[in-house]
């Protein structure tokens, strides 16, 4: 398949293999964090961990947006989906997604009326089918879903649509990364930079963290080789002793970014003046709100928001792996009271979440190849 | 005297669509509630049909429900599915199919023309099946209760001779093979309802696999120790499920696993893993070793198993477990499906 098998090839992937091993200091131990889940989802799909030396480690970082919702965001959402005249519309990621009373899912079950869409414009359609309904767009995401929500938004104000409205949880990936630099316990020595993000944001945006933390950043793509071909890069910087941005996925990314889906960002939403995140806690500038302008269309002015919040179970340490700072096999509740198919922490429901993702591909093996005696 | 309590172990509070996906959720139910509650003592695992002994005859029964929608999709229907699908339970049981009966559950308002349609369907996949359709019941129930219509049926067989199958007699070394490309009958499924505006030109597989699983059973009848034809959940649900009940690990060469282009870019597309996907025309087989080349020339050899392949073999460790290994070096743990699949978003 076109665009894809030539970034699966095993001669390719066996020479980047090779040269990272030829980089590496052994001597040296190597933290880098992938921001994006979905390169975390890579990572453990292609076992890609098994083609790198034991000294370089990588550690998920929070760019999976349903991971870093808090509970009280999905409680505030249902509960204005408890009016039996309203449809609930969301991501199919969104679907397992625990509130307190249980995820969209439990409540689909229960009778709520709750559609799995693909695109925020299908929502629109729902809306236009359903003129005596009003449909609610549970909308999140980073940088990556956010044009696709402000276009929709606007597409609605065109068609003077009144049956329609968006609760916009976005949120923006820089100051998750600036919360990540700040943290004490931080210990990161570079970054592979989010791919779809920088489709949208470019690669500018990320240049304080060459320059100001002095942190090599390259921004990748989701295949095998692009992952590392990124690894290469940023040891080649280590090596060189410097720090810059650097785009590996320039087959998608401009250094600019898209100047139309940031236009159009920028017409419909604004930034919250702060935020909470699962387990990093509020961050301030970090989200988008509706602007007035679309206030007709924005859930958050049409219906009452309760403003649920709700403290995650105090055993999960869902903050801790979402900061790298633990693995997750190493929170009390993994594999354990926490299972993708019961999941306590939204990291172990999206397939992009580390937990889940380590959960599915990768503790197993561990723990097989552990007790037969291999290397690991 | 006192009678042990059955020990229902499912505990969730209510009913999902997980629990009908073939997934962990629904094994959870049939072995949580359903087995303790039912089938009493029996400890076999539980297989796609039964055989039960009648006055010293051995016979293979099996039941399915049919709730797809849409009812018509590329390739098939819900009453060839119907046929097609009870067949292939007891095909893979190691049965021939003798008789079918069918329960039409109708919708008031429902066109006579697509019941007749369906009907009309099902007759000619038993015929080409071989399997008379022996007789059934109908029930209507109020218009928007049923999807239009639901089809459930029962089938009989008598076992092919030659063939004893069982989880407990694989063996490390053993051959995984597949009859051919997966994914094709979930992702028509899923083009088909429209939802994503995604156009392909692919058919559900649906078959009966009856004349590949005997041509299978003439060239390597002994050698033939487990069979599934992975539908819901797909190849990594019944190979799970093949991995608990033995205690054994399976190995899988992830490049050899055959799949059209439509399919895997579908899965890409949408972040589905292809071996998570339904198919309602193929099969699995663990062939001992000494058996693996004669079963895969039959195969081939055989109308529509030309694409059949070795996918991988039953290892000592990982036991319980389902490893998928990359040309280039990566392995990692393929589990059975969770939930029903959910598309990431980005």
């Amino acid at each position: 398949m076109k665009f894809v098998d030539e970034f699966r090839e095993p001669g390719v992937i066996g020479k980047a293999s090779g040269e990272i091993r030829r980089l590496a200091d052994p001597k040296r131990h190597y933290r880098f964090m992938e921001v994006c889940g979905g390169h975390t989802h890579a990572i453990y799909r292609f076992g890609l961990k098994d083609l790198l030396p034991s000294n370089i480690e990588l550690v998920h970082g929070p760019g999976c947006p349903v991971c870093v919702l808090p509970m009280g965001r999905i409680d505030d959402g249902l509960s204005m989906a408890q009016d039996p005249n309203v449809i609930f519309t969301a991501f199919g990621d969104m679907m397992r997604v625990p509130g307190t009373n249980g995820s969209p899912l439990e409540h689909k079950a229960r009778g709520m009326d709750v559609r799995i869409i693909y695109s925020p414009s299908d929502a629109l359609k729902l809306a236009q089918k359903n003129p005596d309904k009003h449909v609610m767009f549970f909308a999140i995401g980073f940088e990556t879903t956010a044009p696709s929500t402000a276009l929709t938004l606007i597409r609605a104000k065109e068609l003077g649509l009144s049956n329609f409205s968006v609760f916009s949880n976005h949120v923006t990936i820089i100051p998750a990364i600036r919360a990540i630099l700040d943290s004490p316990d931080m210990r990161i020595d570079a970054f592979i930079g989010p791919g779809h993000v920088s489709t949208v944001i470019g690669c500018r945006p990320y240049e304080w963290i060459a320059k100001n933390e002095g942190k090599p950043i390259v921004v990748s793509g989701f295949e095998p080789v692009d992952v590392l071909q990124s690894i290469v890069m940023l040891l080649q910087q280590l090596q060189a002793g410097e720090a810059k941005v650097e785009n590996q996925y320039k087959r998608v990314v401009p250094w600019e970014g898209s100047r139309p889906a940031l236009r159009a960002m920028a017409e419909v939403f604004e930034l919250r003046p702060y935020f909470e995140w699962r387990g990093m806690g509020f961050i301030s500038q970090s989200a988008l709100s509706i602007r007035d302008s679309y206030a007709q269309w924005d859930a958050e002015k049409r219906f009452q928001v309760p403003g649920v919040r709700v403290t995650d179970p105090k055993a999960a340490q869902c903050g801790e792996v979402l900061k790298g700072v633990l693995k997750p096999v190493q929170c009390k509740l993994f594999g354990k009271e926490c299972t993708p198919e019961r999941p306590v922490g939204a990291l172990m429901v999206s397939s992009e979440g580390s937990c889940a993702a380590y959960f599915n591909y990768e503790h197993r093996k561990a723990a097989v190849l552990t007790s037969i005696g291999a290397a690991v | 005297m006192s009678i042990p309590l059955p020990k229902i172990r499912f505990r969730d509070p209510q009913i999902e669509m997980a629990h009908g996906a073939g997934g962990k959720a629904s094994r959870r139910l049939v072995e949580g509630l359903f087995a303790p509650l039912l089938f009493g003592s029996s400890t076999e695992p539980l297989g796609d049909a039964a055989h039960i002994n009648l006055n010293g005859t051995c016979v293979a029964i099996t039941a399915d429900s049919f709730v797809v929608k849409p009812l018509r999709f590329p390739g098939g229907s819900i009453g060839e599915l119907a046929v097609n699908g009870t067949v292939n339970d007891l095909a893979v049981s190691g049965a021939r199919a003798q008789a079918l009966v069918v329960t039409y559950v109708l919708e008031s308002g429902l066109p006579t023309e697509i019941l007749e349609a369906e009907v009309r369907a099902m007759a000619k996949a038993a015929e080409r099946a071989g399997v008379s359709i022996a007789g059934g019941d109908t029930k209507v129930v109020e218009h928007g209760k049923a999807d239009r219509m639901y089809i459930t049926t029962a089938g009989i067989g008598l076992p092919i001779p030659g063939i004893a199958l069982s989880a407990a007699s694989v063996r490390p070394g053993d051959k995984v093979l597949l009859s051919g490309p997966i994914g094709d009958h979930g992702i028509t499924i899923l083009l088909a309802r429209g939802d994503l505006e995604l156009e392909a030109d692919l058919c559900s597989d649906t078959r009966s696999v009856l004349p590949l699983v005997e041509a299978l059973a003439r060239a390597a009848a002994t050698g033939i120790r487990w069979m599934r034809d992975p539908t819901r959940g797909g190849v990594a649900t019944s190979l799970n499920e093949l991995a608990r009940d033995c205690g054994l690990g399976v190995l899988l060469s992830e490049d050899k696993i055959p799949m059209r282009d439509t399919v895997r870019g579908a899965c890409e597309l949408l972040g589905l893993d292809p071996l998570h996907i339904a198919n309602e025309g193929q099969f699995l087989a663990i062939i001992a070793a000494e058996h693996a080349d004669a079963a895969l020339e039959a195969l081939k050899g055989t109308p529509g198993g030309h694409e059949a392949v070795i996918i991988g073999e039953m290892c000592e460790q990982p036991a319980g477990t389902v490893l998928g290994a990359t040309s280039y070096g990566g392995t990692r743990v393929i589990d059975m499906l969770v939930g029903d699949p959910l598309p990431r978003i980005c």
